[in-house]
C-alpha cells in the first residue's frame, strides 16, 4: 500500500512525469483526430522520424540552453552563430573549398565554440548581463553571417552531397542527437563538472566559496552552448540543402521555450536533460500535428502559444503544489 | 540639478551625433554589412519579387497583348518609339534588402544599363527589409541630388512622403519589382502581370496533373499582396475555363518563407491528400523546400512554381527521380535593366509615366517598351510573360542567379 501511494505521488509530484502524461493526452487525442478523419496513423514511422528531424536543430540546442539557464543565465545569440556557421560552411561548399562532410561538421563546431568562447568570457569577467552580451553578439554572429554571404546562397548542387548526411532517411541527424543526449545526461547527472553547474546555478556565491571557480563554469557552459549552435548551423544546412543568411531567425525562442516547458528554470539551479528532452519532444509534436490536424494555417501560430502557455501553467502548478506538500512535511 | 541638464544635453549631443553618422554611413554605396543585422523580412523578399504591391493586380492579358500590338505597330511607323537620349546623371536603385542573389541581380542589371548609358549608377541598400530603412536611404539620395531614384517599395503606403519630397526637388522617381500607390511615381516597371502569372502557373498545374486531380498550393505569409494576388488569380482562372474543372485545389498552405516550415508544411499536405497530384508553390523558399520533400521521399507527386534556378537546379527534371518539371521566374537582371533604361527616360524628359508613351531600352528583348496602364489605372511596363525554367536550360540559368 505504502508502496503503490508514494509511485502514484512520483508521478503527479514530478515535472516530467506530469508533462509524459500531457505528451501522451495529446498525442491520443491527434492520433483520434487523424485516424478518425481517415487519414491513417499519427505514430506512423514516417512522422516519428520527421518529428525528429525536423526539429533536430531545437532539440540539440535545447540541450545547450539547458546547461546555460541553470547557470541562471541565457543566450539569444544562438541562431546568429548557428546562421555564421553554416553560412561559413555552406560558402566553404560553394566555393569548392572543402566538400569533407566529418571536416565541415567540425568547422562548424569550431566556429560555434569560439563565439560562444567570446559569449562566455565577457559575461563572466566583465560581470555583465547575459542577455545584453548575447544580444550584441546576436547582432554581430548575424552581421557576420551576411557578410561572408556575400549577397549570395548556398544551396541545391553546390551542397548536394553535404546534404546526403542530413537526407530524409538518413540515420545522421538521428544519431547526432542520440549521441548529445546520451553524453549530456550522463555528465549533468554524475559527472562533478555537471553537478557544479547546478551548484553554480542554484547559489553563485555557495558556490564560490566551497571552492568552485565560478567564471570557469560560466564561461563553459557559454561554449558548450555556442558548439552546439555550431554544429546546428551545419546540420541545418545538411537537412534543408540551404545556407542563407537569415536561416532560423527568431528560433532562438523556441529553443529557450523548449527548456521552459520541459520544466527548466529560468532563475537557474533547476532543470533536467529528461525534463529539456520532453520539453523539445512536445515542441515538435506541436509543430508537426497542428497542420494535419486541419486547423486553417493561420491560426497555427495561435494555437501553439495559447498551448505552450497553457502546458507552461499546469506544469508550474503542479510544481508549486509539490514544493507546499515538502514544506508541510517538514513543518511537522 | 545641474548636473542632470548637463548629462541629458550630453546624451542629446551623442544621439544626435550617432543618427548624423548612422544617416550618412547607410548613403554610403551598398552597404551590404550594415544590412547584416537585418530580418527575417529579407527572407520574405527572397521569394524573389513577389511581394508586388496590390496597385497591380489583376492586369488583364488582353490589354497586354493590345499593348504589345500597338507597341509593335508604332516602331513600324519609325520613330514614335523615342531614344532614351544621353545620358550623363546620377541614377539611384533602392532595391528591397541586402544579402540576397534577387536583389544583387537586380542591381547588376540596373548598374550595367546605366553604365551602357553612359550615366553614373548608385545603389544603396537599405540596411533592413523595411520601408524605414527605405526613407532613410532615399532622404540621403535626395540631399546627395541624384537625378532618379528607382525603388523596390518594401511597403506600398509607408514612402509615400518621401517619394513626394524626392518628385518636389525635381528628382524622377519610378518603381520596379513591388510598387507604390501611383500618385507618388511616375511608372512601375512590372517584372511580369498578375494575370500572366496565373495563367502560366494555372496551365502548369493543368499540364503535369495530366488534366485531373487534386492540386494545392504552398504559399509564403498568408498576408503577402503579390501571393495572394497570383492565388487568387489561378483560381479566377480555375473558375473560368471549363477545362480546369476537373482540378480540385484542396489546401492553401503557408510556410512563411522558412524552410522548416515549409518542409512541415508540405509533408502534411502529402499525409493530408494521399492523392494529391501536385503542388504550386509561388515562392522561392517554399518551391525549394517542397522539392526537397518530395524528392528526398521519391514521392509520385510533382511540383511547379516560382523558384531561383540556382536553389532548384537539383529538382528539375522530367523523370521520376526528379521533383519539378518545369517552373517560371522572371530575370532580375532584366528587370533592373529595365529600371535603369526607364529612370534615364524619365530623368533626360523622353517619358513621363502617361499611358501610351514609348521608350527604347538598349538591348532588351521586348525594347522598345510602351507604357500601359493597369486594371486600377495606375501606369506600368511590363517586362514580359514569367520566363519557364525546364531541363534544357536550367543547367545555364543556374550559373547566373
Amino acid at each position: 500500500m505504502e508502496e503503490k501511494k508514494s509511485l502514484w505521488k512520483r508521478i503527479t509530484g514530478s515535472r516530467e512525469a506530469s508533462l509524459v502524461l500531457i505528451l501522451v493526452v495529446m498525442l491520443i487525442l491527434v492520433e483520434c483526430i487523424q485516424y478518425f478523419g481517415g487519414n491513417g496513423h499519427f505514430l506512423s514511422p514516417t512522422n516519428i522520424g520527421q518529428i525528429f528531424r525536423n526539429n533536430a536543430l531545437t532539440m540539440l540546442m535545447a540541450l545547450g540552453m539547458l546547461c546555460v539557464l541553470l547557470t541562471a543565465g541565457i543566450d539569444i545569440s544562438i541562431t546568429s552563430t548557428l546562421a555564421f556557421a553554416g553560412m561559413i560552411v555552406g560558402m566553404l561548399q560553394k566555393n569548392d573549398v572543402c566538400h569533407n562532410t566529418f571536416l565541415l561538421f567540425l568547422i562548424a563546431a569550431l566556429i560555434g565554440l569560439a563565439c560562444g568562447f567570446l559569449n562566455g568570457l565577457i559575461i563572466a569577467k566583465g560581470h555583465i548581463a547575459p542577455i545584453i552580451v548575447t544580444m550584441g553578439f546576436m547582432y554581430i554572429w548575424r552581421g557576420l553571417a551576411y557578410v561572408v554571404s556575400g549577397n549570395q546562397w548556398a544551396s541545391g548542387a553546390d551542397v548536394a552531397q553535404f546534404a546526403e548526411f542530413g537526407k530524409d532517411g538518413s540515420a545522421g541527424p538521428y544519431i547526432i542527437l542520440i549521441a548529445a543526449y546520451v553524453i549530456f545526461f550522463i555528465v549533468l547527472k554524475w559527472t562533478t563538472y555537471g553537478r557544479r553547474i547546478y551548484a553554480v546555478g542554484s547559489n553563485m556565491e555557495a558556490a564560490s566559496v566551497s571552492g568552485i571557480n565560478v567564471d570557469k563554469i560560466l564561461v563553459s557552459v557559454y561554449m558548450i552552448m555556442g558548439l552546439l549552435a555550431g554544429l546546428s548551423g551545419a546540420l541545418s544546412v545538411s537537412i534543408y540543402a540551404s545556407a542563407q543568411p537569415n536561416m532560423q531567425y527568431g528560433k532562438e525562442m523556441d529553443v529557450i521555450a523548449a527548456c521552459v516547458i520541459g520544466g527548466v528554470s529560468m532563475n537557474g539551479g533547476r532543470g533536467s536533460v529528461v525534463g529539456t528532452f520532453l520539453g523539445a519532444l512536445f515542441y515538435a509534436v506541436l509543430a508537426k500535428a497542428l497542420p494535419l490536424v486541419g486547423l486553417d494555417s493561420i491560426w497555427q501560430n495561435l494555437i501553439k502559444g495559447i498551448v505552450v502557455l497553457a502546458v507552461v501553467l499546469i506544469n508550474t502548478l503542479t510544481q508549486r503544489a509539490m514544493d507546499r506538500a515538502a514544506l508541510e512535511r517538514r513543518e511537522m | 540639478m545641474k548636473r542632470q541638464v548637463v548629462s541629458v544635453m550630453l546624451t542629446a549631443a551623442m544621439a544626435a551625433g550617432m543618427m548624423a553618422g548612422c544617416g550618412s554611413s547607410t548613403a554610403a554605396t551598398s552597404s551590404a554589412s550594415s544590412a547584416a543585422a537585418s530580418s527575417s523580412t529579407a527572407a520574405a523578399s527572397s521569394s524573389a519579387a513577389e511581394e508586388s504591391s496590390s496597385s497591380e493586380a489583376a492586369t488583364s492579358s488582353s490589354a497586354t497583348e493590345t499593348a504589345e500590338a500597338s507597341s509593335a505597330e508604332e516602331v513600324k511607323s519609325s520613330s514614335a518609339a523615342a531614344s532614351t537620349g544621353k545620358a550623363d546623371g546620377t541614377y539611384a536603385l533602392v532595391p528591397k534588402s541586402a544579402g540576397n542573389p534577387f536583389n544583387e541581380r537586380e542591381a547588376d542589371g540596373f548598374t550595367e544599363a546605366v553604365k551602357a548609358m553612359g550615366g553614373t549608377p548608385v545603389v544603396s541598400y537599405p540596411d533592413s527589409a523595411t520601408a524605414d530603412a527605405q526613407i532613410t536611404v532615399i532622404q540621403s539620395l535626395i540631399s546627395q541630388g541624384v537625378d532618379s531614384i528607382a525603388v523596390a517599395a518594401n511597403d506600398a503606403n509607408a514612402l509615400s512622403a518621401v517619394l513626394q519630397q524626392a518628385k518636389d526637388a525635381g528628382i524622377a522617381v519610378c518603381t520596379l519589382d513591388s510598387d507604390v500607390a501611383a500618385a507618388d511615381r511616375a511608372v512601375f516597371c512590372n517584372q511580369a502581370g498578375v494575370q500572366e502569372i496565373g495563367q502560366a502557373l494555372m496551365d502548369a498545374v493543368l499540364d503535369i496533373s495530366g488534366g485531373e486531380g487534386q492540386y494545392a498550393i504552398l504559399s509564403a505569409t498568408s498576408q503577402a499582396t503579390n501571393q495572394n494576388a497570383w492565388i487568387d488569380a489561378m483560381k479566377q482562372i480555375a473558375a473560368s475555363d471549363d477545362k480546369y474543372s476537373k482540378l480540385e485545389l484542396v489546401e492553401v498552405a503557408y510556410g512563411d518563407d522558412e524552410p522548416q516550415k515549409s518542409t512541415d508544411q508540405t509533408q502534411a499536405l502529402l499525409t493530408k491528400y494521399p492523392d494529391l497530384k501536385v503542388i504550386c508553390s509561388p515562392t522561392t523558399v517554399g518551391i525549394a523546400a517542397a522539392a526537397k520533400v518530395l524528392q528526398d521521399q521519391g514521392s509520385s507527386v510533382k511540383l511547379t512554381g516560382l523558384g531561383l534556378p540556382s536553389e532548384m537546379k537539383e529538382y528539375i527534371g522530367d523523370d521520376d527521380a526528379h521533383s519539378c518539371p518545369y517552373m517560371f521566374l522572371w530575370n532580375p537582371i532584366d528587370l533592373g535593366k529595365l529600371a535603369g533604361y526607364t529612370s534615364i527616360a524619365l530623368a533626360n524628359g523622353t517619358i513621363t509615366g502617361a499611358e501610351g508613351e514609348t521608350f527604347e531600352a538598349g538591348d532588351l528583348e521586348g525594347s522598345p517598351y510602351t507604357i500601359t496602364k493597369n486594371s486600377d489605372g495606375a501606369t506600368e511596363i511590363i517586362l514580359g510573360q514569367p520566363f519557364k525554367f525546364d531541363p534544357s536550360n536550367i543547367e545555364e540559368w543556374a550559373q547566373v542567379y
